[in-house]
């Protein structure tokens, strides 16, 4: 940084500057691209966490931004991704309850052990209808019930249809709770058993997290991940490709090795919502459970019997 | 009117101190509140975690508490406002009973819902970003009316009472006498002054019925307006309006004799009044199991598939030993009493009286928890006890402190007040005199 100049705006630029990194951390801003090529450690070491929620020890001095994660503001966050409408679709012909995605969801999302945000379902319409397995994530409804009682604008609609929930101004009061057909919202009755270093940053509705005492959560659709350019975690983890993500505005959705034409999908699998007679539009689609990949094993069943 | 008589209707109606009974049930209610409190206390410091509350019941005693202290507090716009504007002179001396019960019950209501937030700090947010569009504004909006209409319907009929109790500056004590003064020095009893409290009071009576209305159907909209077997239905407003005024009516007969039988007051609040009260209650009795036959048999005739597993939760599953018992208790058995003339006899319309407010306390827990245990998705991928719901100590002390609570602003307020108007008492007096 340089303070030899002497001018005015400058100086009070500079000084600004000076009295956020002391607040920060050390003379040295680390959000400050440094042009020089050769760094040297300064011995003093920073926790951080790893993208694997693994927490990780760092020379200070090697400390870069990364330009691919950027600052979404709670603002922008409220409005979405420009030019984007998200769908997702779920080929229930390929589940079988194998629980990657539930999994991966709880871990990244630092979920309270016992709760989860994706459920798989063992479904069985009638006596004499084939069961099948049915992963649920949050359907982000169009006309989404929980977002109309919420009192306070703590759950909203995106532009880009992914309906979030700020932790920071929820009151708790979990009208959306029993306002929600899908039973998709979990609620934080004590508080979240996460790392203090997580538990100590902002809030982000993109990430949502770290969960907070009080409040309630559910599936994101990760629009923290979108905007990197990835898919949610759930759709990276299913070994058997399952969930599809994609733009209804770009007429795609891809599950990572496979990408289809998302009208085509629909219409050549019969693609249909879940409770449709509701009004409340989802922006998530199933695929019927027909030429399997799997027969349908309950193991939970069977465990319970023994 | 003879200066006699009139004095000896102040002396037997101004409020009296605490005998020993006073003060020992003065005491047991502070002991309920105590422990609500430190209930509360570790709420506020484990989160709500210490309730039976999970994922699927997410709403359980501290709701249906809500709606029953909202329900309870209809009474006072039935006494006061709608009796009063059809010109019935006979429940003179109910109507100040009938307000206490509005006013304390719908400020424990307000409390309640406090507790059962999860982020009760976060209480200004409801102004700060309200929504119109939520119900829960709704009935922020009317309660608040609703708490200060009745709060202004108690106090205008006491000015002139304020007047004759400031005069026994002895027998007060300097506390009290200070109050008194602070509330009501200015009454002078003007004829000006009648005029305009008294238009000021017709103008509360018309504005709290529609008011009064409105917290009990926006309350019951906040279930109607989901989409959950149990909660989806048209009937519900009424529904609840009928069993508000019910179980209210049913807590104005247990105070009348309370009240009546504590400060020996069998000269104002009659035989006559419980017989009269009796007959109220018995219509709204019918009333509210018309709306119930309603809420049941017509789904029950259908069967949906989504209804089913939660009306058979009621009838028969597990839920049908409450259920049996609310529909006796609030309702068949005080119609069974009060239809005849010996049941409206004080002491059984009292049990009467019981027997309403106690089975419509587990009516409306009925209303809330089992819709909840019956989402339209089964129950899935949650731990064991997310399945069932069972209230915890700590929610047991809570909702009974703040019965306890309302309860201790009734006995306060009828040690500092006369509980029987004593102005209009005298009035009335004259007025039948003359005739």
């Amino acid at each position: 940084m340089k303070t030899n100049d002497n001018s005015r705006r400058e100086f009070l630029a500079t000084s600004l500057l000076t009295g956020a990194a002391l607040v920060g951390c050390g003379t040295k801003s680390p959000f400050i691209p440094d042009e020089v090529a050769d760094v040297k450690p300064s011995g003093e070491m920073v926790k951080l966490l790893s993208v694997d929620g693994e927490i990780i020890e760092v020379d200070k001095a090697f400390l870069k931004p990364i330009p691919e994660m950027p600052n979404v503001t709670n603002d922008e966050a409220r409005i979405g991704i420009p030019g984007k409408k998200f769908a997702m679709v779920i080929d229930l012909s390929r589940c079988k309850n194998l629980k990657k995605c539930q999994s991966a969801c709880n871990h990244m999302h630092h979920i309270h052990p016992g709760q989860n945000w994706i459920k798989v379902y063992p479904m069985q319409e009638a006596d004499h209808t084939a069961p099948y397995w049915q992963p649920t994530t949050c359907m982000h409804c169009d006309e989404p019930p929980c977002v109309k009682v919420c009192p306070v604008d703590a759950t909203f609609k995106r532009k880009d249809g992914a309906v979030l929930i700020d932790s920071d101004r929820c009151v708790g009061c979990r009208f959306c709770m029993a306002a929600c057909p899908y039973s998709t919202r979990v609620f934080n009755w004590e508080e979240p058993k996460v790392e203090k270093e997580l538990a100590a940053i902002p809030y982000n509705c993109e990430t949502s997290v770290p969960q907070k005492k009080g409040t309630v959560g559910k599936c994101d659709f990760c629009p923290d991940m979108v905007r990197q350019g990835s898919l949610p975690h759930c759709v990276s983890a299913c070994p058997n490709g399952v969930f599809f993500f994609g733009d209804i505005l770009e007429d795609t959705v891809t599950n990572g090795s496979e990408t289809f034409r998302f009208s085509d999908l629909i219409r050549d699998k019969a693609g249909y919502r879940l409770m449709e007679d509701l009004g409340t539009k989802p922006s998530v689609y199933y695929l019927p459970p027909v030429n399997r990949n799997f027969p349908f094993e309950n193991h939970e069943i069977e465990e319970k019997k023994d | 009117m003879e200066k006699s008589a009139e004095n000896k209707i102040i002396q037997d109606l101004l409020p009296q101190e605490f005998g020993k009974q006073g003060k020992i049930w003065v005491i047991g209610l502070l002991a309920v509140c105590a422990l609500g409190a430190f209930a509360y206390g570790r709420q506020l410091y484990y989160g709500l975690e210490v309730t039976g509350l999970r994922d699927y019941v997410s709403w359980g005693i501290y709701i249906s508490n809500f709606v029953f202290f909202v329900a309870i507090s209809l009474v006072g716009s039935l006494i006061t406002a709608v009796l009063r504007l059809t010109n019935v002179h006979w429940s003179t001396p109910l109507t100040r009973i009938a307000e206490i019960i509005a006013v304390s019950a719908i400020t424990f209501a307000s409390l309640i819902i406090i507790v059962d937030m999860g982020r009760p700090e976060r209480f200004y947010n409801l102004f700060l970003h309200g929504r119109l569009q939520s119900p829960i504004i709704w009935d922020v909006i009317v309660i608040t009316t609703y708490f200060f209409i009745s709060l202004l319907l108690l106090y205008f009929p006491l000015l002139p009472d304020l007047k004759i109790m400031i005069a026994f500056k002895e027998r007060n004590g300097k506390w009290l006498q200070k109050l008194y003064e602070i509330l009501g020095s200015f009454w002078k009893n003007k004829p000006a002054q009648f005029k305009i409290t008294n238009k000021a009071i017709n103008i509360l009576s018309i504005s709290i019925i529609p008011v009064a209305f409105a917290i009990h159907t926006v309350t019951s909209w906040l279930f109607a307006t989901t989409y959950r077997p149990g909660w989806d239905s048209t009937n519900f407003g009424a529904y609840f309006i009928s069993g508000a005024f019910l179980v209210g009516s049913g807590g104005v007969l247990i105070a009348m004799y309370v009240f009546r039988t504590h400060y020996k007051l069998e000269k104002y609040i009659t035989d006559d009044h419980f017989d009269r009260m009796g007959k109220v209650v018995v219509l709204l009795a019918l009333l509210y199991l018309y709306f119930n036959v309603n809420e049941f048999l017509v789904p029950a005739f259908k069967m949906k598939k989504s209804e089913e597993e939660h009306l058979l939760g009621l009838f028969t599953g597990e839920f049908a030993p409450v259920f049996w018992f609310a529909i006796f208790t609030a309702m068949i058995i005080p119609i069974g009493i009060l239809l005849f003339k010996k049941g409206r006899r004080p002491k059984a319309a009292f049990i009467a009286g019981i027997l309403v407010v106690v089975g419509s306390w587990f009516k409306r827990y009925l209303i809330v928890t089992p819709t909840l245990l019956h989402p339209f998705l089964p129950m899935h991928d949650v731990p064991a006890n997310y399945k069932h719901y069972f209230p915890t100590w700590e929610e047991w002390s809570i909702a009974g402190g703040s019965l306890a609570g309302a309860l201790l602003v009734i006995t306060f307020f009828a040690r500092i007040f006369p509980i029987i108007p004593i102005h209009e008492t005298i009035i009335e007096t004259e007025s039948h005199e003359n005739n």
